[in-house]
């Protein structure tokens, strides 16, 4: 395991990660909202935000996947040392970090079942831009209108055709954070 | 665990973690200087057995435990889980599993692993010889022919 | 129905202050350390460690020391405690073969490799009260003799033979009962965790029922091992398993009622249980239950007996569930109570009325 392998964590677990919970609630309670998301210098290509995320919602039970030039051994190391998390294929996981491109096709990730939709995928999706614009949201969480530079649209409203079954999504640029949870309407721009 | 001398990295870091803390802060008070890469955290390892005692793997219950890593100066690093929520144990452990791979990795051993090593046989025996003394010795009654 | 009410705060802290005060009992009596509940109520520790399902003996101690010796409340306390560890993961399954035992029995054999070897056992004592301990509680040190030599698994003899079924090693990762809801029907390993961690009285009945004939298995006690086993997991960052710590538990191995066929050779059946700690009522029971529920996978009838059940073993076996269900009935439900009252008010006035 590389020694880099073993900084960039939490040094106070206890505040950090309450505060980095909260700041995945919001964006997952409210989509749309773009909120700044510090507190972790993962290994690059990982980005600050997805490395929060993946401190906070980790750990031994929640397998991952990792796509395209995430899965490589700086991150691997990193998330073994810091998480736990086991690594897997992407239909056994329970989340993903990607680039859209290498996270597609989404399909392939668990959207759970009707006695438990909660057993779906949560995927982390890193991209070069976030912003307030884009894609129509609607629904709950969002008072009239929302929007959100969503990578794609067609991907999004079929997963929202699944609901309540369907995996939710994380979006991460840098430290910023912003969420799609599977019950938000996409429409098109 | 015979040979006092030399312990392997994997047999020093168990001979840690069994240890008495106390006994372990008594031998080593010293604190190297380092940084803390993760911990000293509290935390629970699902314990597993085998189903008929050799067969497939069930969870049997979960124990308490406390690891850290740290970083010496030099750029060492050491790692230690240790049972129960002792920080101040793991956090030592671990410490010393880093200088143990260091030029004072003879004098460690001489001065703490060997007397934690020694102790520690000297329990186990003492207690396998008083179960020892209570096994059961068998007379078989011969019944007369006739 | 359940209707938010406020009021009480005084005197819920009043009954704090007060229950407190009767925990710690007549202050004239010494306080209890935790140090002399876990060397002198190491049995109680044991059976908390065990169903709190947490090993951790200062922690059960405490645990006993505040809830004033109710076990179950003791367990309630440690099995929230355990909700708030973060998981660190899981060990490599404890190899009880290697176990350094200070019990050993075998009711199968008499003159097995090993010996019988009896350890701290209640079995030949008398059950009379003593006395002396109520002036004095010292105790001289036991004797000692030459240690034994390695104590192989009577399992493993009739296994040479082919006499007994296979118990086949894997390593497919086990379903955990704390980290998903149980579905039913739950494969073996999930029934013994949930046994393992089950209230002793209840494990104990159900067992005894099967040896009075509900769902009856014909025993024996191939072997009964206590000890302590070395606790490894592995390392990610360091490439290898260490050692982590070592722990005390009570394996119990069962020869059960054997199987066969024309076709297949006669064999005895397994029967097994391991629970933290010195605690050996409770192995031997959760051998013979977890052979009852067997059942089906052996080919045997259900003969309806509630130990063949695995719906109501699994689902009533945890006293914290069930002291959790049936102590809430005690509190409040003015509500529920109030509509019912009118139902029957109103059944009775109608009933009056038609007479009339």
């Amino acid at each position: 395991m590389t020694p880099d392998a073993m900084t960039g964590g939490f040094a106070d677990a206890p505040i950090q990660s309450a505060k980095g919970f909260r700041a995945i609630l919001e964006v997952l309670s409210r989509p749309g909202t773009i909120v700044a998301a510090p507190g972790a210098q993962p290994p690059a290509p990982l980005s600050p935000a997805a490395g929060l995320a993946a401190l906070v919602l980790f750990d031994g039970t929640t397998p991952v996947h990792l796509a395209g030039r995430h899965d490589c051994s700086a991150v691997r190391d990193w998330l073994t040392f810091q998480t736990g998390a086991p690594l897997v294929g992407a239909g056994e996981a329970m989340f993903a970090i990607g680039d859209w491109s290498a996270l597609s096709p989404v399909t392939r990730f668990a959207i759970g079942t009707p006695e438990y939709p909660d057993r779906a995928a949560t995927l982390i999706v890193e991209t070069d831009r976030l912003a307030a614009e884009g894609a129509l949201l609607r629904g709950p969480g969002i008072a009239r209108t929302a929007r959100l530079s969503l990578p794609e649209i067609a991907a999004f409203r079929a997963n929202r055709a699944l609901f309540p079954l369907g995996f939710d999504t994380l979006f991460t640029c840098g430290d910023r954070l912003a969420g799609l949870p599977r019950s938000t309407i996409v429409e098109g721009a | 665990m015979s040979n006092l001398s030399s312990f392997s990295r994997a047999q020093s870091l168990g001979l840690l973690a069994r240890a008495p803390a106390e006994r372990l802060a008594a031998l080593f008070p010293e604190a190297a200087a380092h940084t803390v890469l993760r911990g000293p955290e509290t935390g629970a390892v699902m314990v597993r057995g085998r189903q008929g005692g050799t067969g497939a793997p069930f969870n049997l219950g979960e124990m308490t435990v406390t690891r850290c890593s740290v970083r010496l100066a030099c750029g060492t690093d050491g790692h230690a889980y240790v049972q129960g929520r002792d920080k101040a144990h793991a956090r030592r452990a671990a410490v010393l599993d880093a200088l143990l791979q260091t030029a004072e990795a003879a004098r460690l051993t001489a001065g703490v692993l060997a007397p934690l090593a020694a102790e520690e046989t000297a329990r186990r025996a003492t207690r396998a010889a008083k179960a020892a003394a209570t096994k059961v010795e068998f007379f078989t009654l011969v019944r007369g022919e006739d | 129905m359940y209707v938010a009410v406020k009021g009480g705060e005084r005197a819920i802290d009043n009954a704090h202050a007060f229950l407190a005060e009767e925990r710690r009992g007549d202050p004239t009596v010494p306080d209890l350390s935790i140090a002399q509940i876990r060397a002198q109520m190491a049995l109680a520790v044991n059976r908390v460690m065990a169903e709190g399902s947490l090993y951790d003996p200062d922690l059960a101690a405490l645990a006993i020391k505040q809830a004033r010796g109710d076990l179950i409340e003791a367990i309630f306390l440690i099995r929230a405690y355990r909700t708030t560890l973060p998981r660190l993961g899981h060990s490599n399954p404890v190899d009880t073969g290697a176990m350094a035992a200070v019990r050993r029995i075998s009711a199968t054999y008499k003159d097995l490799p090993g010996g019988q070897v009896l350890g701290p056992t209640f079995d030949y004592t008398h059950r009379l009260i003593d006395f002396a301990l109520a002036a004095e509680g010292d105790a001289p040190e036991a004797p000692r003799a030459a240690p034994l030599g390695p104590v192989p698994r009577v399992t493993g003899f009739l296994d040479r033979e082919g006499l007994i079924e296979d118990e086949p090693a894997s390593d497919t990762p086990p379903r955990d009962l704390t980290r998903e809801p149980m579905e039913l029907p739950a494969d073996r390993a999930l029934r013994l965790q949930a046994l393992t961690r089950g209230d002793e009285g209840f494990i104990l009945s159900l067992a005894y029922s099967s040896q009075r004939g509900y769902g009856r298995t014909h025993p024996f006690v191939g072997e009964l091992r206590i000890g302590e086993v070395a606790v490894e997991m592995d390392i990610p960052e360091l490439g290898f398993a260490i050692e982590i710590g070592e722990i005390t538990v009570t394996e119990c191995e069962t020869v059960n009622q054997f199987t066969g066929s024309k076709t297949q050779p006669a064999q005895f059946t397994r029967g097994y249980g391991l629970v933290f700690g010195q605690t050996e009522r409770k192995a031997i029971s959760m051998s013979l239950v977890d052979r009852a529920l067997r059942w089906a996978e052996l080919g045997e009838e259900n003969t309806g007996a509630p130990v063949q059940d695995q719906e109501f073993v699994l689902m009533h076996a945890d006293n914290i569930q069930a002291t959790g269900f049936l102590e809430h009935i005690k509190l409040p439900h003015y509500v529920d109570f109030q509509s019912e009252l009118e139902l029957v008010r109103a059944l009775r006035s109608g009933l009056r009325e038609a007479a009339e």
